[in-house]
């Protein structure tokens, strides 16, 4: 019975997880927050280049220290406006001048990698092609129609679509224009942003497991002296 | 002073003097005598009897970690979803006390959905035990409206279109429905006013209700005596020399040094879900809820928390009569409210499943299947399964999944309608004097 | 006959039991305690708000005095002209402290002008009475609005009471001590960090 029980919900999430899965295959984000380095160089790329237009005002610059950087190494690499070590990372960019330029407001960055994940962070960012049908001469396979430029366009390079081989197939991205780096450092490029954003997300993560580990492992000796205590007294009951 | 003449307490070491002096004027031991040291419960208390005192447990886990999270939680639409990320993130500690919650509240209806199973297998809702089951109801209900309450507070899109949704039931309702909608909001969307009253509700109203609830169900609980495995009333048999039932043991010290172990096992599994998978895959902590409520996007796919949906699933299959959408909500809110009447729909001989008849156990399979698959439905789109083929007679062009969830739906009806009839004609087996195992 | 028979009580080992129980539960609530008293300490947001305050007074001109928030509180940057300091060491009989045994102040605030640098000084401009914020009043003597003997100094509206321009309070004010001085340190020769002590203080 219980195994039934257990069958059927083991499908039920397996499923699940599945079902409600995106249309657009997503590759696989080469998380390791645990590098401390590939995050540092997130945060420069993040706030070189995102935080012109996109905000993370949930994210506070002095929780850098978590990455192992002092804050006077905050302050002179990572602040550029007058903004002070404590406060909050907030883009220049008004909401008014945003709607003018771009049509909306480019989106608050501080939880993306919880709401979409960091694969399709991983994907977005790598799937930029040209399009001169569009507003900004840019377009995406991850996200059509997006309002976004490929901001980092010098480092891949231009790529276009080509057309399927076959009618409803997925096109293909090809770069005709190489940036400054190989694809291979390119996805190792936008593997270190998608790595800082998942960190920018929930920044207590790496903490969160250390301190798991040490629970679980006292709540399992707790179990053992508790399971001798019910046994012991339980000799008394026939 | 005659009370002044009770024996004093002499068996707390050091303690005695001050126990006594309270024990004088406060009925602290003849409580600790009758409800845990002479509280005889039955012997044979299986797994199934782990979940009422786990129950209590989270109910504790929630308020203490509630309470923290209100120091710093802001209830205005404005503030409401920052607020939280400023508990994530900024307070010392308090992400750990947002996930103590998040997981608390999952892990409060994995806990009382096995209670309320072993309640229902064992018989323990029948004579004289109906109003602990009573109670126990009028908790599940309290509970699920807590946790209704509790979900807009995010102010995330689905905490904002979940509520959006299920205010919007009421407003099936014939002639009044409308208005009623625009009175539970307190406005003609959700909106601040919404938020700030639920808030109300689920910080102080319904946790009010919560734990009075729980001590008339303890209660009543401990005036008939524990129900057991066997169904067998310990009380009917009782030890000539003692006057304490003869498959009795006292609360305390067996039951609580079992208790522990129990608490032990339940405190791994919690935490390993707080610390190393809170959003639980996006059943726990959705993913859609980390981006802030927007009263202009709804979002592609909204579904209740997991532990609603076999009443979605219910609610989105019945379709709409005579022009009316309400027959959903009322078959919805009929698969709760069916529950009070368990006692009554019983008219078996056995308490126990253990010695029910083949029918019963049929239904009772059947029923859990049910509400299991419901439960699956209810978080998928209704395309999950595609449609039957045009020229299918009757349910051609219809989603198939609809159509079984309305099956399933029967299934979970039929098991408490047609009770009187299966449990009067099953063949049950003759019932111990003596509990078992 | 009853389900309980204490035939195989091992007193000893229960009472270990109990105990190794015991300790382990204690832990585990004491554990538990820590992120709820943690949560209670300042958060990020109050750290960034309470954080020390970069005062530029390179602009200052001497017999100047800026105000700046620190902490909620007002914070004079007070450029003390060669007179003013002169007059501070004739002060003494007027005042209540002039060594500022019982003032709250940084204990590398040295002297008579309770400063790190003689000619600039920063004191908490809040009453040590009532908390009200006294008003500068530099002119020594017969040009300021205080009186011929007046040693230039800081007056407190709300109940009368007087400091001298190191804010050291005057004997028989209702303000029982000298006004506050914060922690501060100079970054460089024209900017004082208020709110942080010197390194190695």
């Amino acid at each position: 019975m219980m195994r039934l029980v257990a069958a059927v919900f083991g499908a039920l999430v397996a499923s699940a997880a599945v079902a409600a899965g995106p249309s657009v295959p997503l590759d696989r984000a080469p998380l390791n927050l645990n590098d401390k380095l590939s995050l540092q160089r997130g945060a420069q790329i993040f706030v070189n280049h995102c935080l012109n237009c996109h905000s993370a005002t949930l994210m506070r610059y002095s929780r850098l220290t978590d990455l192992g950087l002092r804050e006077a190494q905050i302050r002179e690499n990572l602040l550029f406006t007058t903004d002070k070590v404590g406060d909050p990372m907030r883009s220049a960019l008004t909401a008014k001048d945003g709607k003018a330029w771009f049509g909306v407001l480019p989106p608050d960055l501080s939880l993306t990698a919880r709401s979409r994940g960091p694969d399709w962070l991983y994907t977005y960012m790598r799937s930029f092609y040209r399009d001169p049908a569009s507003k900004t001469g840019w377009n995406n396979t991850a996200f059509p129609n997006v309002s976004m430029p490929h901001v980092l366009w010098e480092y891949q390079g231009d790529a276009v679509l080509k057309a399927a081989g076959k009618p409803g197939g997925a096109g293909q991205l090809v770069i005709d224009r190489p940036g400054r780096l190989s694809p291979a450092e390119y996805d190792r490029y936008v593997a270190d942003l998608v790595n800082y954003l998942a960190f920018m997300g929930e920044p207590a993560r790496t903490k969160r497991v250390q301190i798991g580990i040490l629970v679980i492992f006292f709540l399992a000796v707790f179990f053992v002296i508790v399971l001798f205590l019910k046994k012991e007294f339980w000799k008394d009951v026939r | 002073m005659a009370v002044l003449n009770k024996p004093p307490v002499t068996t707390a070491g050091p303690l005695n003097g001050i126990l006594t002096w309270v024990d004088q004027r406060f009925p602290l031991m003849a409580l600790y005598k009758s409800q845990v040291a002479e509280y005889y419960a039955p012997k044979n208390l299986n797994f199934w009897y782990f979940f009422g005192a786990l129950s209590l447990v989270v109910l504790v886990i929630q308020i203490v970690s509630g309470i923290f999270l209100t120091m710093n939680y802001k209830p205005s639409a404005s503030e409401a979803f920052a607020s939280v990320e400023y508990i994530m993130r900024d307070v010392p500690g308090g992400w750990l006390i947002r996930y103590i919650h998040s997981t608390g509240a999952s892990a409060f209806f994995v806990v009382v959905y096995l209670h309320m199973c072993r309640g229902i297998m064992y018989g323990s809702y029948r004579k004289p035990r109906e109003l602990t089951w009573i109670f126990g109801v009028l908790i599940y209900l309290c509970l699920m409206a807590e946790a209704f309450f509790g979900y807009l507070l995010p102010w995330g899109q689905m905490s904002y279109w979940g509520a959006q949704v299920i205010i919007n039931l009421f407003a099936t309702i014939p002639i009044i429905g409308e208005d009623l909608s625009v009175w539970i909001r307190g406005d003609y969307n959700v909106s601040d006013a919404t938020l700030n009253r639920f808030f109300a509700l689920h910080v102080i109203a319904l946790p009010l209700a919560l734990l009075g609830l729980v001590v008339a169900h303890l209660m009543a609980l401990h005036e008939t005596g524990s129900n057991n495995p066997d169904g067998v009333e310990i009380h009917a048999d009782l030890d000539p020399k003692t006057g304490t039932p003869r498959d009795g043991i006292p609360f305390h010290p067996y039951y609580t040094v079992k208790d522990l172990v129990g608490l032990a096992v339940f405190l791994i599994l919690f935490s390993a879900v707080v610390f190393f998978a809170p959003e639980m895959g996006g059943y726990f902590l959705e993913y859609n809820n980390f981006v802030p409520a927007d009263p202009l996007t709804t979002p592609a796919h909204i579904a209740p928390v997991w532990y609603f949906t076999p009443f979605y699933a219910m609610l989105r299959a019945i379709p709409s009569f005579f022009n009316m959408q309400v027959w959903g909500v009322i078959v919805m809110g009929a698969a709760v409210v069916i529950l009070f009447a368990l006692p009554w729909l019983d008219r078996g001989r056995a308490k126990s499943i253990r010695y029910r008849g083949p029918i019963y156990k049929s239904f009772f399979a059947a029923f859990i299947v049910s509400f299991l698959i419901l439960g699956y439905l209810g978080v998928e789109p209704t395309n999950v399964w595609g449609e039957f083929g045009k020229a299918v007679p009757i349910v051609g062009g219809d989603y198939v999944a609809t159509w079984v969830a309305r099956v399933l739906t029967a299934v979970y009806f039929a098991f408490f309608f047609l009770m009187p009839w299966y449990t009067s004609i099953d063949k049950e087996k003759p019932v111990p004097s003596r509990v078992t195992s | 006959m009853s389900a309980i028979v204490l035939d195989q009580v091992n007193e000893r080992k229960r009472r270990f039991l109990i105990l190794a129980t015991a300790a382990a539960g204690g832990a585990a609530v004491g554990a538990t305690a820590v992120p709820f008293v943690a949560s209670w300490f300042p958060s990020a947001k109050a750290l960034a708000a309470g954080a020390p305050v970069e005062v530029d007074i390179s602009k200052i001109e001497a017999g100047q005095q800026i105000t700046v928030e620190w902490r909620g509180k007002p914070v004079w940057v007070l450029r003390r002209t060669p007179e003013m300091l002169a007059q501070l060491d004739k002060n003494s009989a007027l005042l209540a402290d002039p060594d500022s045994k019982s003032a709250k102040q940084p204990a590398y605030v040295k002297g008579v002008g309770r400063s790190i640098k003689p000619e600039i000084f920063v004191a908490v401009g809040i009453c040590t009475h009532l908390g009200c914020s006294p008003t500068l009043k530099k002119e020594i003597g017969a040009a300021s609005d205080m009186g011929g003997d007046w040693p230039g100094g800081y007056y407190c509206p709300c109940h009368n009471s007087r400091f001298d321009l190191a804010a050291r309070v005057f004997k028989g004010a209702p303000a029982p001590t000298n006004l506050e001085v914060p922690p501060h340190r100079y970054m460089n020769d024209a900017v004082v960090l208020v709110g942080e002590d010197a390194k190695g203080a």
